[in-house]
């Protein structure tokens, strides 16, 4: 099922045109509403006039996360906050959010997004979705929410967490009731680890028979092909993946079809550019390097070339399922050191300024990330310092808390903090290794 | 009469007792007595020592958290209900032990005991 032929089965030549056409127009109207691009774009030389094309993209300058913190909250938006209808965050690398904003178009286009990967996976309005992402500043929830009544179908909106009402509805939407048409939950919508983790406690209550589950769209966290081949084959549905980041727009960026040969990008929105993380110069198709997009049709927070850190490759040509949009292979890994940890986007060096601001604890962490039964665990070890060394256990266990607190507050995810010897953490060439990383992905 | 304790943080890690006896006998430091508080994660050892201020150096060098405790040790007598009438006094001069072990010596057992004003309770417990 294809969402939105007219525009995921263009000829490369009609997609470019279109591009070009929305790039010049995005440019100037990045040049006109958003001061801190108008300064950029001088300080390089630049006029709007200068970009004509899609081909003249490598003359703009970059945008980074750092370009979002320096304006913080809200200093890339283009629009006035009465055009504003929605704020999301997410984490930031100091602790402070990355604030995102939406006008009305913003949330039509991102829920047309949606819809074209739900289409993929072969969701329709005769289909009852449950949506298992966190509602709230995270894109997740809100993102799939909006996509899932754009196309018609029924949404239950769960959210994360309290995995025995999920299982429950789940199954009893399927019971027949006057009046209404006896259809269970048929897809679901949430981060891999956490369908395995529902897979596991589906085959503990022995309740698959009472399902009705036939496709799962998951996202927000790098899986791997294994893990799609076990839920595909314990669930017997079909698993899809949906890539996206809050900065651009949240979920819905690209996704893939049923041959799974790459996700789809919905570059009609988003033009994509592969580049190599050391020179910054375009590299070509199928070769590793890291993803930039350029928002073509956003209205409230338009990014020239933001870099996503993520690393991976574009093919382009035309797909067996008749899409003719550019495909972006499995993520390879991050150019910088964010850490995706139940979804949730973790830089190491949150753990240390929060350390750091609570002053009563050595800044020298550890941060070992795992996946036990399918979730993601996170464990920090913090030296001990002789500074705040106490004698008393009852004292070390209050300080346990507090770290564990500050560090949940800071991350929002709930880590295990153990305490540990002084210098016992690995140092190499000065400089401390951060972070163990023992998920296989 | 107060005396200096030794406290070492320790690791649940294998071998690590033996690093500290180490560093200790090397320096030619004699254990008095010791008691061992554990948690899942690690251990409190505490230490009465002929030379604790040595021996604070000493460990630290060998990179162990360490610091030194005023303790009061009380002279016990061998009879039964001694402990129950130190206990009586403490209760009544609401002081809360954070932790008690004890020490041999020659003239009898002494009891360590970890309070938070050292001081005022060696003046409530001079007549037992």
């Amino acid at each position: 099922m294809i969402w939105n032929e007219s525009k995921e089965c263009m000829s490369r030549d009609e997609m470019e045109h279109l591009q070009s056409s929305r790039l010049v127009k995005q440019v100037n109207y990045v040049y006109h509403n958003v001061e801190y691009y108008r300064k950029k774009m001088q300080a390089a030389g630049l006029e709007p006039g200068d970009i004509r094309g899609i081909e003249d993209i490598t003359k703009l300058p970059f945008t980074t996360k750092d370009d979002l913190r320096n304006t913080y909250p809200c200093g890339l938006f283009a629009v006035p906050r009465s055009e504003v209808v929605r704020i999301h965050a997410s984490s930031g690398t100091t602790g402070k959010a990355t604030v995102v904003g939406y006008t009305r178009r913003d949330i039509e286009i991102w829920s047309e997004c949606v819809s074209r990967v739900l289409a993929m996976a072969d969701i329709g309005k005769n289909d009852t979705v449950q949506v298992s992402y966190g509602y709230g500043l995270f894109t997740g929830g809100l993102g799939a929410h909006y996509g899932v009544e754009n196309v018609g179908a029924t949404v239950v909106p769960l959210s994360t967490g309290n995995t025995k009402k999920q299982l429950t509805m789940m199954k009893d939407l399927g019971v027949t009731a006057i009046m209404c048409t006896p259809s269970g939950v048929t897809a679901i919508m949430c981060t891999p680890s956490y369908l395995m983790y529902l897979t596991e406690s589906i085959e503990e209550q022995g309740i698959l028979d009472e399902l009705q589950l036939k496709s799962a769209v998951c996202g927000a966290e790098p899986w791997t092909e294994e893990m799609r081949n076990q839920i595909e084959s314990r669930l017997h549905i079909k698993a899809h993946d949906i890539y996206g980041l809050s900065e651009i727009m949240g979920p819905g960026v690209a996704g893939d079809c049923v041959y799974h040969k790459g996700l789809h990008i919905n570059e009609d929105h988003f033009l994509p550019e592969i580049i190599s993380a050391d020179t910054l110069t375009p590299i070509g198709d199928g070769e590793i390097g890291e993803l930039v997009f350029t928002t073509l049709t956003k209205e409230a927070l338009p990014l020239i070339r933001y870099r996503t850190k993520d690393l991976t490759s574009i093919t382009h040509g035309k797909c067996e399922c008749g899409r003719t949009t550019a495909r972006l292979s499995r993520f390879v890994g991050r150019s910088d050191d964010m850490l995706i940890i139940r979804g949730v986007n973790v830089f190491p060096s949150q753990v240390e300024a929060a350390l750091l601001e609570m002053g009563e604890v050595s800044p020298n962490y550890l941060m070992i990330v795992d996946r036990v039964n399918n979730l993601d665990t996170l464990e920090v070890l913090v030296e001990v310092d002789e500074k705040f060394f106490s004698d008393e256990i009852k004292e070390l266990e209050n300080l346990t808390k507090k770290i564990t607190h500050v560090l949940q507050q800071a991350l929002l995810i709930q880590p295990k903090v153990k305490l540990v010897e002084p210098k016992t953490l690995e140092r190499s060439e000065g400089k401390a290794k951060r972070v163990i990383d023992n998920r296989k992905l | 009469m107060i005396l200096k304790q030794l406290s070492v943080f320790v690791e649940n890690k294998e071998g690590r007792m033996k690093d500290i006896t180490q560093v200790l006998k090397d320096s030619g430091i004699n254990i008095k007595t010791l008691s061992l508080a554990d948690t899942t994660e690690y251990g409190m050892l505490r230490l009465i020592v002929s030379d604790p201020d040595l021996a604070k150096a000493k460990l630290r060098e060998a990179g162990f958290p360490v610091s030194i405790t005023d303790v009061l040790a009380v002279k016990a007598d061998d009879r039964i209900g001694f402990l129950h009438d130190m206990l009586l006094k403490l209760d009544a001069n609401i002081t809360s032990i954070e932790y008690m072990y004890t020490l041999p010596t020659e003239e009898g057992p002494v009891v360590i005991l970890k309070v938070a004003n050292p001081a005022e309770v060696e003046k409530v417990l001079e007549n037992i």
